[in-house]
């Protein structure tokens, strides 16, 4: 009886050994592992630049970081050997970028194309989310003010300031679908003072349509398209369509690109594209980015 | 038998009893050994002739079993931070390959476990050996620090070196004087959590 009883108090006791040191090889998975990170939730780099080709793409700098960039647009391909294929010719543009917030960025930038000047704001209004489908998409608002300083062959009467300017507002929405493929499409709205004849509106409309395809880590293959709508498309005037390839090395993004576009601020490539791809009239241009962090350093 | 031994004999028993019951119930307490924390720290160092690099993870998952002397760490890529934006953005997107590898895990053993006891304070020299994956590439990796218990509360510092190619890390050639061929990475953990 005794020994039953012992038996039985010593199995119990061997059972309980047996519980205690269970296979303890993933004491990981014993514990919760959470995987959400408070600040790293939301999708980041749907593209590597802030400027997809020619126009804006949902992206801003970093706080206090400043990206010098400068593009350059070579003349037509149509120019023929004569003309280097366009190469002879040139219209640049240099501009600051500046980030105030991850949020909220600035820039300035001139053109030697029309002598023009701009100034531009963008801010991000909501951010895709990763993993989760919480948020789909990232949503930015750029606005972006120009003024073309060339002088006006027309002597007869005097340009105003105020005829000068050009305003441009975008609503930029993106979606990152998977590491490589991003697209965005931007509405939007233009307004300038003066218009050429009585006829033309002074307020157009025109939806942006762009994507970037990752071919590898650091290069990336892009493409854009501004449609303007029927009613509000200038005569004379073709959509812009730009094709390019991006190479992101450390602190430089180089972008390559042909487009039927020969200005590089908003009012010039979204409403004044005169370039038509079927007539050849392409001109082959690149952007270059320069990052500096103007951070505190440690 | 007398009245006196048999009552002798029956709280002898009793006492037994209690005592096997005791043993029984004494596993929870060894239990107790198994600890963890979710906000354990690692960061990294790179030294190179064009820039230094440095990033640091506040969000570490570590386990600890003195019983046993296993230790796990679970690190989340992207919880490392730059002071530098595009610095993260490229150590997630070209580098750590983040979206394919989300996380650095390293599976071990204190070999000096049976010589710390949660009820004596002081600073343990160790060593702890085990396998560490990065980037999907697991090595086995041996390195010494030090287990301090306070309060009866553990804690766990260590520095350690890896190399970048090692774990399949591919740095171009035009960067190569901006990355370090060894980083140096020192983890400091509390772990002020009991498993149960």
């Amino acid at each position: 009886m005794l020994s039953f009883r012992l038996f039985g108090l010593f199995g119990l006791v061997l059972f309980n050994i047996e519980v205690f040191s269970q296979d303890t090889t993933d004491l990981l998975k014993q514990i919760e592992v959470s995987d959400t990170v408070i600040n790293s939730s939301y999708a980041t780099a749907t593209f590597k630049s802030t400027r997809l080709i020619n126009g804006h793409t949902v992206e801003s700098l970093g706080k206090n970081v400043l990206d010098f960039k400068i593009s350059h647009r070579f003349g037509k391909l149509n120019g023929g050997a004569y003309n280097l294929f366009g190469l002879d010719n040139a219209t640049t543009r240099f501009a600051f970028d500046y980030g105030i917030t991850p949020l909220l960025m600035v820039g300035i930038g001139r053109s030697t194309f029309e002598k023009t000047y701009d100034a531009f704001g963008k801010i991000k209004l909501l951010r895709q989310t990763d993993e989760s489908n919480r948020v789909p998409v990232s949503v930015s608002l750029a606005s972006i003010i120009a003024v073309k300083t060339l002088k006006s062959l027309d002597t007869s009467r005097k340009l105003n300031f105020s005829s000068r300017l050009f305003y441009t507002h975008q609503i930029i929405i993106a979606r990152k679908f998977t590491e490589k493929t991003s697209l965005q499409l931007s509405p939007t709205y233009s307004h300038r003072n003066l218009v050429r004849l009585a006829s033309e509106p002074n307020n157009l409309y025109a939806i942006g349509l762009g994507g970037r395809q990752k071919i590898s880590k650091r290069v990336s293959v892009n493409a854009e398209y501004y449609y303007q709508l029927p009613s509000y498309k200038l005569s004379g005037t073709n959509n812009s369509i730009s094709l390019g390839v991006d190479i992101e090395t450390g602190g430089h993004v180089f972008q390559l690109h042909f487009t039927n576009s020969q200005g590089m601020s908003e009012r010039t490539f979204i409403n004044e594209t005169r370039g038509g791809w079927d007539k050849g009239d392409i001109y082959f241009g690149f952007n270059i980015s320069r990052i500096f962090d103007l951070g505190k350093k440690h | 038998m007398e009245p006196r031994i048999i009552k002798i004999h029956n709280s002898l028993r009793a006492v037994t009893k209690v005592f096997i019951l005791l043993f029984i119930l004494c596993p929870s307490t060894i239990d107790a050994q198994k600890v963890y924390t979710k906000n354990g720290s690692v960061s990294f160092f790179s030294k190179a002739p064009l820039e230094n690099i440095e990033a640091k993870n506040e969000q570490v998952t570590s386990v600890l079993n003195l019983a046993t002397g296993e230790i796990q760490f679970s690190i989340l890529i992207k919880a490392f931070h730059f002071k530098k934006a595009l610095m993260e953005e490229h150590f997630n997107e070209n580098y750590m390959e983040s979206q394919k590898f989300p996380k650095a895990v390293f599976k071990g053993s204190v070999r000096e476990h049976d010589k710390i006891t949660l009820s004596k304070d002081g600073t343990y020299p160790v060593t702890v050996s085990g396998d560490m994956t990065i980037h999907g590439v697991t090595k086995q990796i041996t390195t010494t620090g030090f287990i301090k218990i306070t309060n009866g509360t553990p804690s766990a510092t260590a520095t350690f070196n890896v190399k970048p190619k090692d774990f399949k890390i591919s740095v171009p050639k035009i960067v190569r004087n901006n990355i370090a061929e060894t980083i140096d990475v020192s983890i400091a953990c509390t772990y002020d959590q009991t498993l149960k």
